[in-house]
């Protein structure tokens, strides 16, 4: 090798201007719009002098409340990001008929794959860990998670993930060989490019970030309850919680210990998953998807949760069947484990093994009934209000229990083979992940926006969006069932069958109409924060909710509660609120107390800094900076672990003056509530 | 507080054997932290199972080069094994100084636990560094990847726990036995015998299972 390319490769590793798609105008356009849209964001908060308020109270912030609206506010960025490749991929499919369509086919094989990435790992894993983050120590009567510095570094980590991912738009390129990555396609001799590393790179700093999570969320809600919040006291959403995060920590390991496999074969030269020297694809199959089976019900419990509350609030009754959906929640959290094979069946195990895989299959079926049967007799009797969450949830009931029987469908083995990888699946899946994860996860953004904000949704525009988005959701995906079932298989850049195309102009249709769908929520959101002193919420309490969330001020006080809950029962908030008519509002002049609140922390902010280096580093196989990167991530750890002072102090008269507003506002509604 | 007899009571009994178990509130700092480090090293052990699954997919899979027995040394191993299980035992006597508050024997246990340390990695490091030598590096086959990776992985543990180690007696050396780097020192002890745990895995099924095939 020549010297001077030898320094060259150095200092910049793999990169150089061919990264840059120059002779490709889509990404190369739309990474310039994004570009210029992050500048102009940045110039106006340093313009306008915002930026000490996000640095203060947002980016260092390690209150769980901001972290979990953090999380959400990402999750719906990467939404649109998504979306646009939803949005082509349809537009592609309506128009390739005997022809290539738009989309050359590399460029198309990077947007499938980044369509499902960051689906998955940057919009609906960040919704829920979001939503249970902002209300999950709420619901628990306590003031923060188990680790709030923590929180706040496994934030930041899975934003230096959708950094990575959404990088490989402009400089370089994106994985093509699906969101699952199977080897041998995805091994260094058919995938000599940088996209496969941006993959990996990316979800194994994400994963960190998740794993983090999930270790504070399970620690917060088995060791951080108010007094007397009994495991069986607990909320429902609490419990699909606890569930969500022990698969999170049992199931993420594995993504992380196969990826660092995968990236051994690729950076090292190593041997599990390649053709020579005895490696075996096959065990990339069963270990990706010993993690990517749990992962699906990582996702759809705390959509579960969420149903619950908002079924039982809006149906002004308790929960059906507590301590059934309890046992159902944790029923799927452990057959999770034991159904991964039916993502395979085709491998070719032989019939024993498939059949006990899809026999298990279809048992998880059962306790998700149950709930459903619940999410009913719940409603049965009840006096039921149509706000936009309970649309979401009656949504989610009808779309997901269609989804759920052409999943029992291809738990079937023999039918399997024949709809195996193909439309029908990927109809399947949505069917279950749209219909599910993000119904749910609209449910619950609508329903806690005003406990985060202290301002309601506008409903017009909510309901408008419910039902473009629930009729465009059908409208694309049953064409998606019926192209599967005449043969057409998932990913095709172009096709030659007359048969398939009017359906695939069917779900082009859908798609827009989805599109309006999403335009309506961005509509409700802009008109909602213009009209947010209409739509204020003074109480705390805009829904009669049952939980004890609702039982402080909207937006809460950055320590929750001024005094910790005491909980008698399930339903903690609405048995207080039955108690408090009966007797008025007791604790008149109560004895404030001091309180200790985590201090503010730039680690997670900084960590993520260095991570993001290191992993653009290692994707560019730029060694130094790898070494720059790991040395700053471990002195931020270092330099926090030194600091004395990790508390600070709320006065006793501050949290008086606090609490006191709020306890007004809230005899007022008790004593409105009395006359009416 | 005093709790008159309700029908709410009837929840803290689910079993109605007429004891009522009302949940106290919030653990203490301690026991939340050493409580989220063991959820940490349950997930640590899950990533390390599938080292060991790939280990047992892959030990047959020599594509003509060497097997186990061939190149593993039980004396090496044997002194490995010794170090760690010895480190393990003077890491707890560090932890009982640390809870006593006596500097001199916490410094002195840490300081055996760390030499002991990194003789166990320098044994490792020349046991790898041999085998890449003789060209059986871990390119060479699909047991031998699975080789590299299983017991490199650990040994990437005990690197990362002995720089760990360092920054702990830093921190008491700088910080005194605070009541946080109590709890550090706590996790720390915990995440050193689960590398133990760990080590006498790979012990039973690469290297003795491995020399008798």
């Amino acid at each position: 090798m020549p010297a001077a390319l030898t320094v060259e490769a150095t200092m910049l590793g793999k990169l150089d201007w061919s990264a840059i798609p120059f002779d490709q105008p889509i990404p190369l356009i739309a990474g310039a719009v994004v570009l210029v849209a992050i500048l102009a964001v940045l110039i106006w908060v340093v313009v306008k002098g915002h930026l000490p308020y996000l640095w203060h109270e947002w980016i260092t912030s390690v209150d769980h409340k901001r972290i979990g609206v953090m999380y959400i506010l990402l999750a719906s960025v990467m939404l649109l990001r998504g979306g646009s490749d939803a949005i082509m991929m349809r537009i592609q499919q309506a128009i390739a008929y005997q022809s290539q369509g738009y989309l050359p086919p590399e460029h198309y094989n990077q947007i499938f794959s980044a369509h499902g990435t960051i689906m998955i790992f940057f919009v609906a894993m960040p919704f829920v860990i979001g939503l249970m983050n902002l209300i999950v120590p709420l619901q628990l009567g306590v003031r923060d998670v188990a680790f709030p510095t923590l929180n706040s570094v496994g934030f930041w980590l899975t934003a230096t993930g959708a950094l990575l991912v959404n990088l490989s738009l402009v400089i370089g390129e994106f994985a093509r060989t699906g969101w699952l990555a199977f080897p041998p396609l995805s091994g260094l001799s058919y995938s000599p490019g940088v996209g496969v590393d941006y993959y990996a790179w990316s979800l194994q700093i994400s994963g960190v970030g998740t794993l983090v999570a999930g270790i504070n969320l399970v620690t917060t809600v088995l060791k951080l309850r108010t007094k007397g919040m009994n495991y069986l006291r607990m909320p429902m959403f609490c419990w699909t919680t606890l569930a969500s995060n022990l698969l999170i920590v049992a199931a993420f390991p594995i993504l992380t210990a196969t990826l660092a496999m995968l990236l051994l074969d690729r950076y090292l030269g190593f041997h599990f998953f390649t053709n020579e020297a005895g490696g075996n694809v096959m065990m990339f199959m069963n270990l990706i998807w010993a993690w990517g089976h749990p992962e699906v019900y990582i996702l759809v419990l705390p959509a579960f949760g969420i149903f619950s509350e908002v079924v039982s609030t809006f149906s002004g009754k308790a929960l059906f069947g507590y301590r059934s959906m309890v046992l159902a929640t944790m029923a799927i959290c452990v057959v999770s484990f034991m159904v991964w094979l039916h993502h395979f069946f085709t491998m070719g195990a032989g019939p024993n093994v498939n059949a006990i895989f899809g026999i298990a299959s279809m048992i998880i079926a059962i306790p998700t009934g149950v709930k459903i049967y619940n999410w009913l007799f719940t409603m049965y009797g009840g006096r039921i209000r149509f706000a936009t969450p309970m649309l979401w949830s009656i949504g989610f009931m009808v779309t997901f229990i269609i989804g759920g029987l052409t999943g029992v469908l291809l738990a079937v083995p023999p039918a399997d083979f024949m709809l195996h990888n193909s439309m029908f699946l990927v109809a399947h899946f949505h069917n279950v992940i749209i219909g599910g994860v993000l119904f749910g996860a609209f449910a619950g953004y609508e329903y806690w926006f005003p406990k985060a904000f202290g301002f309601r949704l506008d409903e017009r525009w909510g309901k408008a969006g419910f039902w473009f988005t629930f009729l465009g959701f059908f409208i694309t995906f049953i064409p998606l069932y019926v192209a599967g079932m005449l043969g057409m298989t998932r990913r095709m850049q172009h096709y030659d069958v007359a048969a398939w195309r009017p359906w695939m102009i069917v779900a082009a249709v859908g798609m827009a109409v989805l599109t309006i769908g999403v335009i309506c929520q961005i509509v409700q959101l802009v008109v909602s924060i213009r009209n947010r002193e209409t739509l204020r919420d003074r109480t705390g309490d805009p829904w009669d909710g049952r939980s004890l969330e609702w039982a402080t001020s909207s937006p809460p006080p950055v320590f929750n509660f001024a005094f910790n809950p005491d909980v008698r029962g399930e339903d903690a908030y609405w048995d207080m609120k039955v108690q408090a008519q009966q007797q008025s509002l007791e604790r008149d002049g109560p004895e404030y107390r001091d309180i200790e609140m985590p201090r503010n922390s730039p680690t997670g902010f900084v960590c993520a800094f260095f991570a993001t280096i290191m992993g653009f580093a290692l994707i560019w196989h730029i060694w130094w900076m790898v070494i720059l990167g790991g040395l700053g991530a471990w002195a931020t750890f270092v330099v926090f672990a030194w600091r004395d002072h990790d508390e600070y102090v709320i006065p006793a008269e501050e949290v008086a003056a606090i609490d006191r507003v709020n306890l007004e506002e809230r005899r007022s509604l008790v004593s409105m509530a009395g006359t009416a | 507080m005093t709790m008159t007899a309700t029908a709410s009571q009837a929840h803290a009994d689910p079993h109605h054997i007429g004891l009522v178990v009302e949940h106290p509130g919030p653990a203490s700092k301690r026991i939340v932290t050493a409580y989220g480090f063991w959820i940490f090293l349950l997930s640590d052990i899950v990533m390390f199972s599938c080292f060991f699954a790939a280990y047992a997919v892959l030990s047959g899979q020599t594509a003509d080069g060497p097997k186990g027995s061939e190149i593993f040394e039980q004396r090496n191993v044997a002194i490995e094994t010794v170090c760690l299980l010895l480190s393990s035992f003077t890491c707890g006597m560090a932890s009982i100084a640390a809870d006593m508050r006596n500097r001199f024997w916490f410094y002195l246990g840490m300081t055996v636990t760390c030499v002991l340390g990194l003789i166990f990695l320098a044994i490792e490091f020349r046991e790898f560094a041999d085998l890449v030598a003789r060209g059986y590096g871990p390119s060479r086959s699909a047991f031998l990847t699975a080789f590299f990776s299983l017991v490199g992985c650990h040994g990437l543990h005990v690197s990362a726990g002995v720089l760990w180690l360092l920054t702990m007696m830093a921190q008491v050396f700088a910080k005194g036995f605070r009541a946080d780097v109590l709890r550090r020192m706590m996790c720390f002890a915990l995440f050193w015998h689960a590398l133990d745990i760990v080590w006498v895995g790979v012990f039973s099924v690469v290297y003795l299972l491995g020399s008798g095939a």
